[in-house]
């Protein structure tokens, strides 16, 4: 696992709300309903019964797969704050893990969508001079973002550098 | 061949009236240098811009209007149709009068370490640059402006968009004045001597002939030639076929040859300097321009060598500095981010320019583990990795082989990568972030416990290269 060396396993991970998951399930299942009744329609209008079993059946099978990989994709998001820098890990297929000192930090955004806000949650990401640089954490409490806005700003704001 | 160190440089090749034309790559003249204080616009008072500047911007637009006036008035003498010359000469005071009003109301200054620049009339909109975050400047003389001695002046910031604050157009005398005070201002340097500013040491200048040469063999210009080539076998087995072809194609066709004119001109007689403000590249055919970077502003530096140069053994250095994507309307200045700091060179010209950019850069370089091979097999014999207290260095590519430096005190955020194909190799890519758009240094293929080991300790060697550049940086402010 990715995670263990750095620092010497020393590392305190937190992870995005389970509400997160909840969020996550329920856009699957909006997205397989849709669908679902996209192609029932079309399936009824060309009137073939089988095909119609058929087709809700791979939806179903669809759907679950992705419920599968999307509650996996949140349990890997993880983050991590140390004295100098903040760690962030995500992916399943493709694992990223990025460090950004708090000096390099330009601003930080939190933003909440309709649905994230109706879950309670924010996402929080920490913007440097590097277009490439990658720190985004989805789906926290909003007063974990809040909290973790606020410490990142003041720890920023001590440990400044230049360009 | 090689022009290493040479502080003399013929002067007046690039122009064929050298009165008319000032030599871009003469150093400028310093009795035509008026003293700092008589540019109004670094005492605060506001300024406006030379009294030429709508007639050079509206440029060859203008040109090609006048002329097609004087044509058809010519033409039209004779018959007398005074409706529609009545209409262009309407015209053409319209647009008079808008420049005018335009220049009338842009003006700028020079206050508290920001440049303002306030233009427009319906809509004002002022302009602050703060000069303690410039990245780099430029004299840029498109070839209208160096007729009548005059040069636009670009501040490029990290921030902003991507947008430069442009005073287009001053004298020459005036932008080369504004340039070194700017830059001294942007060191925290309240009163410094000009004079020393101007002395540049010359480091070495591309000959127009190698500059064509490897235009010629870089990949759009080989894929110009088979073009050439092909239509020539056409012309000559079936003569209509090739006429309907280039019918068709010539848009295409123009296309390539003025995007390799415009590389041509854009790094003919490219000239290497090393100024007391920074680095200055001073180049150009028609349009000429003078880049000054100062130090401690590079971001990365890159060392391309294309398959097709192998065989001359020569290389292409550029440079990169901070800037971000600009969200709107794209600069035409941002396809040249990385710019070239040796467009065509010997290896042994660019390691001579690397020692001045970037003083003891690794030597040593780790290949990957062997088992890489299987994730990149075409990449795996350049790729290689070294870094010491200071710098890091990498390579790769596939066909050309690329070296990215980057120094450690300019990392703004390190990412490990794993895909599925390295995964399964153990094999990790360790990606160093910097300010810069175009050069970006990747540890590619590492052993995953390297990787992992690389993470927990790189930020930490880049604080201590940050500290040791600001220690350098305070003694070298303090002792100036």
């Amino acid at each position: 696992m990715v995670e263990e060396d750095v620092n010497e396993g020393a590392l305190d991970w937190h992870a995005p709300s389970p509400r997160l998951r909840v969020l996550r399930r329920y856009e699957v299942l909006a997205a397989t309903l849709v669908s679902l009744f996209l192609v029932l329609g079309i399936v009824v209008a060309l009137g073939a019964g089988v095909l119609a079993v058929v087709a809700v059946v791979v939806l179903l099978v669809a759907g679950s797969i992705a419920d599968v990989v999307v509650g996996r994709r949140v349990r890997a998001w993880g983050y991590a704050e140390r004295s100098e820098d903040l760690l962030v890990r995500r992916g399943v297929m493709f694992r990223r893990l990025s460090v950004i000192p708090y000096g390099r930090m330009q601003y930080v955004q939190v933003t909440a969508g309709p649905f994230e806000r109706a879950f309670g949650l924010a996402t929080v990401q920490m913007h440097t001079a590097a277009a490439a640089s990658d720190a985004r954490i989805p789906g926290l409490p909003a007063v974990e973002a809040a909290r973790l806005r606020d410490q990142l700003t003041s720890l920023g704001e001590s440990h400044a550098m230049g360009l | 061949m090689s022009e290493l160190g040479g502080p003399e440089l013929p002067a007046g090749l690039s122009s064929p009236d050298p009165q008319a034309m000032p030599d871009p790559n003469a150093s400028p003249d310093p009795q035509t240098m008026p003293d700092p204080k008589a540019i109004a616009g670094l005492g605060g008072d506001w300024q406006r811009l030379h009294p030429m500047s709508p007639l050079v911007r509206a440029g060859r637009g203008l040109i090609v209007i006048v002329a097609i006036l004087l044509f058809q008035g010519l033409g039209s003498s004779g018959r007398g149709s005074g409706d529609n010359d009545l209409l262009h000469i309407g015209l053409l005071v319209v647009v008079t009068v808008l420049g005018v009003i335009s220049w009338l109301v842009t003006r700028w200054r020079v206050e508290e370490g920001v440049l303002r620049v306030e233009s427009g009339l319906i809509r004002r909109t002022s302009e602050g640059f703060p000069l303690s975050q410039i990245q780099a400047i430029d004299i840029v003389r498109p070839g209208l402006a160096r007729v009548f001695g005059l040069a636009e002046l670009r501040i490029r910031l990290a921030s902003g968009g991507g947008k430069a604050g442009r005073l287009a157009y001053l004298t020459d005398a005036e932008a080369e004045t504004l340039r070194v005070r700017l830059l001294a201002l942007s060191h925290g340097m309240v009163e410094q001597t000009p004079a020393m500013a101007r002395t540049e040491q010359a480091l070495l200048t591309v000959p127009p002939g190698r500059l064509f040469a490897s235009i010629l063999l870089s990949g759009t210009g080989l894929v110009l030639e088979l073009v050439i080539v092909v239509l020539v076998v056409l012309a000559i087995l079936a003569p209509g076929a090739a006429a309907a072809t280039i019918s068709a194609g010539a848009v295409g066709l123009f296309g390539l040859v003025v995007g390799l004119f415009r590389r041509f001109n854009g790094d003919y007689r490219l000239t290497v300097a090393d100024a007391p403000d920074g680095l200055r590249l001073r180049s150009g055919l028609v349009e000429t321009s003078a880049e000054t970077i100062p130090r401690g502003r590079i971001q990365a530096i890159r060392m391309v060598e294309p398959l097709a140069w192998r065989m001359f053994g020569w290389c292409r250095l550029e440079v990169d500095v901070a800037s971000q994507k600009s969200k709107g309307r794209q600069d035409r200045n941002q396809a040249k981010a990385a710019r070239a700091l040796l467009p065509v060179g010997s290896r042994a010209q660019a390691a001579f320019l690397m020692a001045r950019v970037f003083p003891d850069s690794p030597e040593q370089r780790l290949p990957p583990p062997a088992r890489a091979r299987w994730k990149s097999p075409l990449r795996f014999r350049y790729l290689s990795w070294g870094a010491n207290d200071r710098y890091a260095v990498t390579t790769s590519g596939r066909l050309r082989r690329v070296t990215d430096w980057v120094p450690l005190a300019k990392v703004q955020s390190i990412r490990l990568l794993e895909g599925p194909i390295q995964r399964r190799f153990r094999l990790s890519s360790i990606h160093l972030d910097t300010a810069g758009r175009k050069v970006h240094a990747v540890l590619r293929d590492r052993d995953r416990q390297e990787g992992l080991r690389l993470l927990g300790g790189l930020p930490d060697r880049c604080r201590q290269a940050r500290k040791l550049e600001e220690a350098n940086r305070g003694g070298l402010r303090s002792s100036s």
